[in-house]
Parts: C-alpha cells; structure tokens; sequence
C-alpha cells in the first residue's frame, strides 16, 4: 500500500479540560468506554490501510497513547508514535515527522475523529483525479460548538454552526475555494480567476471540513519548507493549495518549463503526471486542464487540484474537539450510530456487562452502557449513559445524558445530569450535579449542588 | 409606492383592483419594448437609421422582437421610440404591425429621453401599464415560451410582493482569456441562491484588475449555499411588475437598467425588492449590443437555433425565402452566373445579381444587390441595393444600403461601411475602420455619460428633416473632397476615438484574431500573479489583499477621505459664509456615509479648524493664536455639538497634539496656550484634560512631549480641583 497515514493525535488540549490529563491525552478520552484514536484505528483498518505514524504532542503523552497502542493493535497494525513539541501545529509536525515519510501519498487524519466514512474511498477520489490534495467534507453537525462546555445540550434550535465555507465545482469534485477560521465571519472574498475557469462556483456552508486529507507527498514537503510560517494544515496549508490551483507553483519549482520550440525538459515524473492526467479524463476535460491547455493544444500553464470528497449525509462524523462534542459523540455512539461502537446490543437496546451488577429496581434504559464490574445499588436509574469500569454506584443514584468513567465512586441519592464524571472521582452522598464536569479524582462533597461548574483538582 | 392600479386609456376597466378580483379580471400582458438602445456601439449606421430597423438577416431587428412578443402570448405592447423616432413609426406603421388584430401595437415619443430609465419614467407618467410587463429592448431575438417564467414570477409575487422582477438569463461559456462572452458582451459575474433563484450579486463590467470577488457576509448568513456564476449570459428579458416603473421615478438616477436599476435594488436593504432569475435551457434568447452579437445572433438564425425565427419562415415585404440544402437561403429572382461559387450557410436576397468566378461564403447579402465577376465575400453582412464591382474582396464586414465598392477595392476585416458609402477602385480600408458619409461627430465627450446621449437630440433630427434631400445632396458636396476612399470615393473614414485601437476587436464583426487570444491568455497569467503571490502570503493563509482592495488600506483611505471632506466643507463653510447648523447638518451626513463616530467627526472639524488657522495668514506666532482664537470662537457651536462626551473631548486633544507634531514650528509653541484657551472657552473640560495625562502617563518619553509641556497648566488644574474639594 503505498498510501502512508498520518495520525495526528494531539497532545493535551485544552479545550478540553478538566477531562484530559498527561495520563489521558486527547487521544485516549474513552468513548463508549474504549479510547477515541481507537475509532479512527479501526477505521483505517478496515480500509486496510496499516502502515500508520501516530504522532502525539508531548513526550509523557506519546509514552501513554504509544503504551495503549502497542498493547491493544501490536499484532494488527503496523503503528509508529512520534512525539513532536507541543503547539508546533498540524503543520509544523507534518514537518517534525518529515523523515518518516516515503510513500507517494499521505493521508493525514485528525486523532479525534469518529466515523464511520471509508476512508478507502477517499484515497480512491485522490488518486483517481491525481490531486494534490483532496479533503473529505462532511455536513456540519447541528449543534454548534460550545466554547465552555457548560451548555449541556440545551441549544438544540441552534442553527447548523458555521465552520468554513467551501466553494465546489457543480460537480462536486472539486474545492475552489475555502474560508477557515475567521474569515467564515468576514465578508466572502472569491477569485475570479477561478470562478473564471471553472464557470460556477457553489458556496457551501453546511459542510464541516473534517480534518482528513490525502496529499501528495511530494509537493506538501515542498510547500512546507518553503512556507516556514505556515503553522496548521487546515487554516494554513489548504487554503494556500486550493488558492494556487490554477498557478501551481509547488509544481513549477522543481520542474523545467515547456521549451518555446518545443522540446520538452520536464522531469519524468510530472511528465507521467501530466499523461495521467490527460488519460483520465480523455472523454472530457476538466476545467484544470481546459484552463492549462492553449487554443493549439500545448499546455503552457501549471495547474494542480483540490478535490473533495463528500460523506454521505447517512455517513456519522464528528470531531472530539470540544466537551460539546464530546458528550454529544458519546451519545451518538451509544444512540443514533451505535454501529460505531463495536459492541453488540441488547434487547433493550443497551450494552450491560455480563459482570456488571444491578440492585434491585434498577432501571438502565435504552442508550446506555454499563462497563465490566460495575455495580449498582437499589433504585437507580440510568439513562441515555456511559457508565465505565468498575464503578461503584450506590442506591437511588439518577445518571441521565451523561458520562461516568472508571473507578468512580457514587454515593446514595446522587443524581448526575448532562455532566461528564473523569475516573477515580468520588461523588459523597446526595450529590447534585447539573451539566458538570469534574476531572480525575476529585471527591464531590455530601450534599453538594452544582450546575454548569468545572470541579478539577488545583 | 404602489402601482398604478387606475384604468388607463386602452386597458380594463378596473377601478379598484383586490388580491381576488387579480385572478378573476383577466389582465391581458403588456410588454415595453425600447426601440432605442441609448448607446453609440452601433455608430456610425445609427446615425442615420435606428438600430432596432437594421437588418438581421435581411429583417429589420424590431421584426424579431414583435414576432417572439406576439407568439409568447403579449397582447399590449409599448413601443418606445427616441432616436430616429419618424422611422420606426413609419415603418410599424408601413409593415403593418400598428394594424394587427389580437396584438395591439402602440408607440410612445419622446425626443428628450436619453436613458432606459428616461423611457421608463415617461411610462409611468402616461398611465398605460396595469400589470406584470415584459420589458424588453427591440434588438432581442428569442423563441422562449414565457409561460413557466411568468408563472414562477406570479408564484413569487404572491408569496412575497418584493420580487418585483424575474431575469431570464442562459448559460453561456465566457472566454476567460479575452473576458467577453460570444457576444462580445462583457463577462459577467453573479451570485444566485440555488433555492429560491433569488439574484443576489450582478457585475458586469469588471475592473479586471480586481482579482477578487467580495460578497457580503449577510448573504452567507441568511442562504446555507449560494453559487457564484461566470457561465451565464444576461438575456436582457425582464419580467416585471409595474412597481418598477415606479421605482424608477422614485430614483429619478437611475438611468441604465442593469448598472444602476439592478444593482441599485441589489445594494438597498431598506426597501427590501428582490429580483429572481429564470434560466432557459433549449430556448434562444439574446440581445444584440455590438457588431460581434450581430455576427454571433446572425450566425445563430442562419444555422435555426432561433427556430421559428429563421430567413424562410419570416417574411416581411420580400418574397419567400427558400432553404437549401448546406443551409444556403436563396430568395427568388436570383440571378448568378455559372461559374459563382457559393458556400454554406449563406443567405442571398431577392433579385441579386452575381457575376462569374465570384466566391460568397458565410455571408447574408440583401436584396438588389449586383455583384460582378471574381470577387470574393466571406463572412459579411451586405445589405440591400449594394454594388460591388468586379474583382473586390471583402472579409469580415458590414456594408449597408446603397453602398458601392468599385472594382478591386478591399475590405479588411471589421469594416464598417455605412449608408451609401462609395469606395474608390483598388482602394484598401484599413481593417476595423467605419466609414460613413456623414462626419465623425466631434462632441465626443469621452464621459460616462455619452453612452446615454444617443446623439439623438442633434444629429437625429437633422437627418430626419433632411432625409431624402441628403441623399442626393451629401455626395455632390463632398465629392471633391473626399479623396479619403480612393478615386471617387464618398465618404469619412472615422478616427478610432478614445484609444480603442487596443480594444476595437473586441466588438467587431471579425472573429478575433488568434494572436489577440493567445495575448490575452498570457496576461491572464499575468492576472493570476498579481492576485496571489504565494511569497508574499502572510502565514494566516488569508488571502492577500489587492493593495487597493485590502481592509486597513480602506480604512486609512476612507479616514483620510473623510478627513479630506470634512475639512473641504469646512472651508466652504468659512468662505461662503454658510450656517453653523448647516455645516453640522453635512458633517453629520458625512459622519453616516463614512460610518465614523462621533469623536471621528469632533476630531476632523477640529482639524479642519487649526489648519484654517494656519493657513489664514499671519505675521508671527501671536497672529496665529489671534487666527485660533477667531475660528474658535466663530465656529464653537459646530465644534461643541460633537463634543457631548468626555472621550470626544480627549480624541480632540490627541488631534490636536497630532497638528502640532505635524507642523511642529506653527503649533508646537502655542500648545498650552491653545489648550489653555479651549479650556476657558469650555470646549474641553478639565476632566478630559486629567484623563488625557492620565492615558499618557505609560506612554514614551516621545509621546509625553507635549504632557510635559502642559504640565504646569495640568498642576494648576490639579490644584484647583483640590481647593474645590
């Protein structure tokens, strides 16, 4: 296979805080009760694409996802983990990690992703077009994404949330334009020589640029060294690529020019490029090529392109980039996209551990999960829940929309909504929690009512 | 704002019209026909013929249109005439569209209308439309069915009663490289919600050395998509509602439909119109603006696109036209020696005369014509009784009635040979000239503004009185003259006006030559490099700003520009001694147009102030003060309106310091005396004063110059304040 996967991992982010540590990176947050980067692993498995470089920020984080890594895939994948500087950026540990890279194509893909998209057909859209890069797209999720992390779902009526626009071709093929970042805010600015090209341009800002992309080896090492500020792929590197399409100068740098007379001194790889190009799509050319060719048929002009790939909108994906999120992908996971999960489900539509005990008159709904050894006292109810290992969870306990992780301790007459519980917490006697999060090892005092609140140790 | 919902001379009866009594009170459709481009790009035939009565394929252009108005099922037409006003009535008149039973043809006069919007206001005043109406200019040619159109734009009117009118528009490929379309019309770009169809952007005529396209956020913010279109062709085929007529007498500016109507309704979120597109598919639709659409649109009937408007089924005055095989059109009475070559597509009119060995392709040839022996045409456009002698060869041209080419003269390609033009034997017209008998007019005020003087009001009328006389009279005077075409030539040979010799093949009826392409795709190259310089891109990834384009060079231009105002007015306030209120009244408009705030505008008046000061003259530094003294106290009251807050009052300090550093020798001395004097004068309070030390107390030693200046008028504050307390 000569498609090499980047995955970048993170390091620890803050955005999500308290529920991320050095011990768990973003990349081991558990979802569903298994670690994030586990759902982008299998993916890739299952398109068969094993030959992966994991790279995480921070040495202490790369040691623990490296750990994780080797235990749980060491006969399955073929993984590496690189540790670069944190705050490098995506572009800058593409550049850290640039030694490692060999194959033709780099498919690059964000740790935290959870879907369920085949990324074979992604690497198929970038070979087929010979692109130089090719972003997979897919529709932005509903609910905007919350900034603290305290809004538990309430904003549900929010309009889809507006991440970048993306300009295509009417054919879908192409990425003609992109706004990341702020710019989504500003006014649209397209070049008309693009819009020239290609006739017509569709401006889209329903879809969610989702942090995949398939590159061109050879030219993203070049543009990255030349471009020594560019600090992240998807503000920085896209942009640029999708901008310089029609004028690729990544291509012109390393390549002669056409000769006046005619004799061509192109090296043989663009020339092989070019063919390929041209065999492709013999029946009908593309505006790239129509756009390089002249009325007499040289082609005179370097062009490159960015092509998109499109999820379907039955295709699950969303980004753990936020605690919205993450909530939200937990829910999702043990609800709506339950495939993802790898688990098998009950009857009652939930996931209860054969070693999992239940008190009397526990009730655990539909969309819930229950992890090995954890017990439950009398009179809970759960609902809509992730529930992890050994948790111990005493009577007339409420755990409704959300997440308890491991070994957490939970008093009688608790009652949990909307909150995310990190392992090792203690949680006293009637404990009121309300769209929480308390990181690892806090012990939540008796009686205790909090609401939108970040409970973390100092 | 409303319409016009009174009964009208020739319409229904209507006298109050309900959402009800709409669909029960059948309306029958009217439609605006301009007979009257308002624009000189078909000079120098227009000077003596209007445009709508040239010939299209030996029809006169109107024909067209009528016939496609008639068929779409428009009973009520309005036919406004301007330039060359008598023609057109006579020949409506004449070829009997005035008399036609279930079409009713009207003509509105006017001699003093330069504009579209001109045409439009006249219309309205005379009370005649009543409901939705197609407007339309008499040069279109089209075979599209209004019936979906018009029901969309009905459905939308009902639902919404901004969408006040629906543009039918086509898809049309634009050559990137020499930025036209096949009609030689501008490209043009525009943005349109996929959903609704509702038009959101129109620009045409871009400055090409804009690379960028800007579109405001709001439209992203209420569309999820929009697409942006460089493929599509402006029909020219307005559905509207009679609002319009309205809103074109409420914005007595509007003079072109499309640069100021469209984007004046585009631009304007107050009132909120909307304006829909409809996009045609397999039907014909396209306006004739210049000689390369008259090729393009001629070629197009001679070929049936525009099917049913084709030679052999239209016929007005001539005799039948017959198609043959390799669409050759021949008329009747054609006399053509054996030896004629004649090639495809090629129309020949009734009673032509061809002599031996001539060879015609690709071309349209009038009526009476008498051709000789061994000449050559190819791709041009002869009109009726036209002579050419033997042995000439034309390329590529127009030549109109009446016109003679002695033997062996030449036409280069894109040459106009208007009325009764003669060319001397063997001469050569330089490719690209118009030649005409009566003289290039020399008003020829390069301005914007001339695209709406048709020359009308002039020249039409002198040539309307003097019709037939002319004819006769003009050749006779000049003949001596003229040595211009040759041995016995009649006519002017047109200098190119206003540096067009770059452009002018551009609109011609010539194909564009291959090099002028193969130029135009290098500087496209060019283009690209000035819109993104990948070294030059700064690390955001945002896009470089055009250096006349980018957000801060705005914004310090549109400060200095305000600044620049404001001072301007300021002067004009001083030496035409005009009211402090009124003086207020246009710096706060200023203040809207520029979108400043308040302390902008105390800063900028202020400014305006001391540099009067300084400009009145004055002997030393004390004469200066006097001049400050004097423009302050004058001027107070438009100064202090500005000055309702603290923030306002320091903003005019640090102005003030700012004037000093600039002219350090005039101000700088003075800078506590004034301070001082603004402050006894009330304009600036001494809270303002403190905050002001206060800001800069951080600041650089550089930046404290004047602070420390101040500082003993700053003590002395401070310790007036505290006996206060």
């Amino acid at each position: 296979m000569d498609f090499q996967v980047v995955v970048l991992a993170g390091g620890v982010s803050k955005k999500l805080l308290p529920l991320v540590s050095k011990e768990i990176p973003n990349a081991l947050l558990p979802v569903a009760n298994r670690p994030v980067i586990s759902y982008v692993l299998e993916l890739l498995e299952l398109s068969n694409l094993k030959d992966l470089i994991v790279v995480v920020e921070g040495e202490d984080a790369a040691l623990n996802v490296g750990g994780w890594i080797s235990a749980a895939y060491a006969d399955r994948l073929h993984v590496e983990v690189a540790a670069v500087p944190e705050d490098v950026g995506t572009a800058g540990a593409i550049r850290a990690i640039a030694h490692h890279l060999t194959a033709k194509d780099i498919l690059v893909v964000s740790g935290d992703l959870v879907s369920d998209v085949p990324l074979g057909a992604v690497a198929a859209t970038h070979r087929r077009h010979d692109a130089v890069v090719t972003a997979m797209l897919c529709s932005a999720p509903v609910s905007g994404p919350s900034e603290s992390g305290s809004s538990g779902g309430k904003d549900k009526t929010k309009k889809p949330g507006r991440y970048n626009l993306i300009g295509l071709d009417p054919t879908q093929q192409f990425l003609l334009h992109i706004a990341t970042g702020a710019e989504v805010e500003k006014d649209l600015r397209v070049q008309k020589s693009i819009l020239r090209a290609a006739g017509e341009i569709e401006i889209r800002a329903d879809l969610m640029d989702a942090h995949l992309y398939a590159f061109k080896r050879s030219i993203l090492q070049e543009v990255l060294d030349q471009k020594g500020t560019f600090h992240s792929l998807k503000h920085d590197v896209l942009p640029y690529l999708v901008r310089s399409q029609l004028k690729s100068e990544a291509l012109l740098n390393g390549v002669a020019q056409v000769e006046e007379n005619g004799t061509e001194k192109i090296i043989a790889q663009s020339n092989q490029q070019m063919l390929s190009q041209i065999l492709a799509n013999a029946s009908e050319r593309t505006f790239h090529q129509r756009y390089a060719l002249s009325p007499n048929g040289t082609s005179f002009r370097k062009t490159h392109k960015c092509c998109v790939y499109i999820a379907g909108s039955n295709r699950y994906c969303a980004r753990l980039n936020s605690i919205q999120a993450y909530s939200d992908i937990n829910r999702d996971v043990i609800g709506e996209a339950n495939h993802l999960s790898g688990y098998s489900f009950s009857a009652q539509n939930n996931i209860i551990h054969p070693s999992a005990e239940l008190g009397a008159k526990t009730t655990v709904g539909p969309h819930c999960m229950l992890g090995e050894g954890s017990q439950m006292g009398d009179k809970c109810s759960v609902k809509r829940s992730v529930i992890g290992r050994h948790c111990r969870i005493g009577a007339n306990v409420k755990v409704v929309n959300s997440i308890v992780m491991n070994h957490v301790t939970i008093g009688d007459g608790c009652s949990i909504q909307g909150s995310v519980i990190c392992s090792n917490v203690q949680l006293q006697e009637r404990a009121v929690l309300k769209d929480c999060q308390v990181g690892a090892g806090f012990v939540v005092a008796a009686g205790s009512e909090c609401k939108g609140e970040v409970l973390a140790k100092k | 704002m409303g319409a016009p919902k009174k009964s009208g001379g020739g319409g229904g009866g209507r006298v109050s019209v309900t959402e009800d009594s709409d669909e029960l009170v059948r309306v029958p459709l009217q439609a605006i026909l301009l007979a009257d481009s308002f624009n000189t790009k078909f000079r120098p035939i227009t000077l003596e013929c209007p445009k709508v009565l040239l010939p299209l394929v030996n029809v006169p252009m109107i024909n067209y249109t009528l016939t496609w108005l008639e068929s779409a099922g428009v009973e009520d037409v309005f036919v406004f005439c301007c330039a060359h006003s008598k023609q057109v009535i006579d020949y409506l008149d004449k070829s009997g569209w005035l008399s036609q039973p279930n079409f009713s043809v009207t003509t509105i006069e006017s001699h003093n209308s330069v504009s579209a919007g001109d045409a439009l206001r006249l219309i309205y005043e005379r009370n005649v439309i009543h409901g939705d109406f197609i407007l339309i200019s008499g040069d279109t040619v089209s075979n599209m069915s209004l019936t979906q159109a018009l029901a969309e734009h009905k459905e939308r009117k009902k639902k919404d009663s901004n969408a006040v009118m629906t543009m039918v528009i086509k898809r049309s490929k634009t050559n990137p490289a020499i930025h036209q379309s096949r009609l030689g019309t501008d490209e043009l770009f525009m943005a349109i919600n996929p959903d609704t169809k509702q038009l959101l952007y129109y620009e045409e005529r871009t400055d090409l050395s804009k690379g960028i396209m800007h579109l405001d956020k709001s439209f992203l913010a209420d569309n999820p998509s929009l697409t942006l279109h460089h493929d599509k062709q402006d029909c020219y085929i307005d559905i509207c509602s009679p609002e319009v007529l309205s809103l074109f007498t409420d914005n007595f500016d509007y003079q072109h439909l499309r640069r100021h109507f469209v984007k004046g309704l585009l631009v304007d979120d107050i009132m909120g119109y909307k304006i829909f597109v409809h996009e045609i598919h397999s039907n014909y639709a396209s306006r004739i603006d210049n000689f390369r659409s008259y090729d393009t649109v001629s070629r197009d009937i001679i070929h049936r696109w525009t099917y049913p408007m084709v030679p052999d089924v239209m016929n007005y005055g001539n005799t039948a036209t017959k198609l043959e095989r390799q669409g050759m059109y021949r008329a009747s009475e054609i006399s053509q020696s054996q030896s004629a070559v004649i090639g495809p597509f090629t129309v020949l009119g009734f009673g032509t005369k061809i002599g031996n060995n001539t060879i015609i392709s690709d071309s349209v040839i009038g009526k009476g014509c008498k051709i000789g022996s061994n000449v050559q045409i190819k791709g041009c456009y002869i009109w009726d009784h036209v002579t050419i002698e033997d042995g000439c060869k034309l390329n590529h041209a127009i030549v109109c009635n009446e016109v003679t080419l002695k033997s062996g003269a030449v036409l280069e390609p894109g040459v106009i040979l208007s009325f009764k033009v003669v060319v001397g034997p063997e001469f050569v017209v330089p490719p690209y000239s118009y030649v005409s008998l009566l003289q290039q007019p020399v008003e020829e005020d390069s301005d914007e503004e001339l695209e709406y003087a048709d020359s009308t009001s002039v020249i039409t009328s002198k040539v309307d009185k003097s019709d037939e006389e002319d004819a006769s009279e003009v050749p006779e005077a000049r003949i001596s003259s003229v040595s211009e075409l040759g041995m016995g030539g009649v006519g002017y040979i047109w200098q190119k006006c206003e540096g067009s010799q770059e452009e002018e093949w551009r609109h011609s009826v010539a194909p564009i030559p291959a090099d002028k392409i193969s130029e135009a795709m290098k500087t496209m190259e060019d283009d690209l490099e000035l819109t993104h310089d990948g070294s030059i891109l700064p690390p955001s990834g945002e896009l470089i700003p055009d250096s006349n384009d980018s957000d801060e060079d705005n914004e310090d231009s549109r400060d200095d520009f305000f600044e620049r105002e404001v001072e301007a007015t300021f002067l004009r306030a001083v030496n035409e001694n005009i009211q402090e209120d009124h003086l207020i009244l246009e710096v706060n408009s200023l203040k809207l147009s520029c979108n400043k705030l308040t302390a902008d505008c105390a800063g900028a008046v202020f400014y305006a102030m001391m540099k009067y000061a300084v400009d009145t003259p004055h002997s030393s530094l004390d004469g200066l003060m006097q001049n400050v003294n004097d423009v302050l106290s004058k001027w107070k009251k438009a100064l202090t309106s500005y000055l309702t807050d603290i923030d306002e009052q320091i903003e005019i300090i640090l102005k003030f310091e700012e004037i000093c550093l600039e002219s350090a020798r005039e101000f700088a001395p003075l800078f506590t005396k004034i301070l001082l004097h603004l402050y006894k004068e009330d304009i600036i309070e001494e809270d303002a004063i403190l905050s002001w030390e206060d800001e800069k107390r951080d600041a650089d030693e550089a930046d404290k110059v004047f602070v420390n200046k101040a500082q003993e008028f700053i003590q002395w504050l401070k310790v007036a304040e505290e006996e206060d307390e």
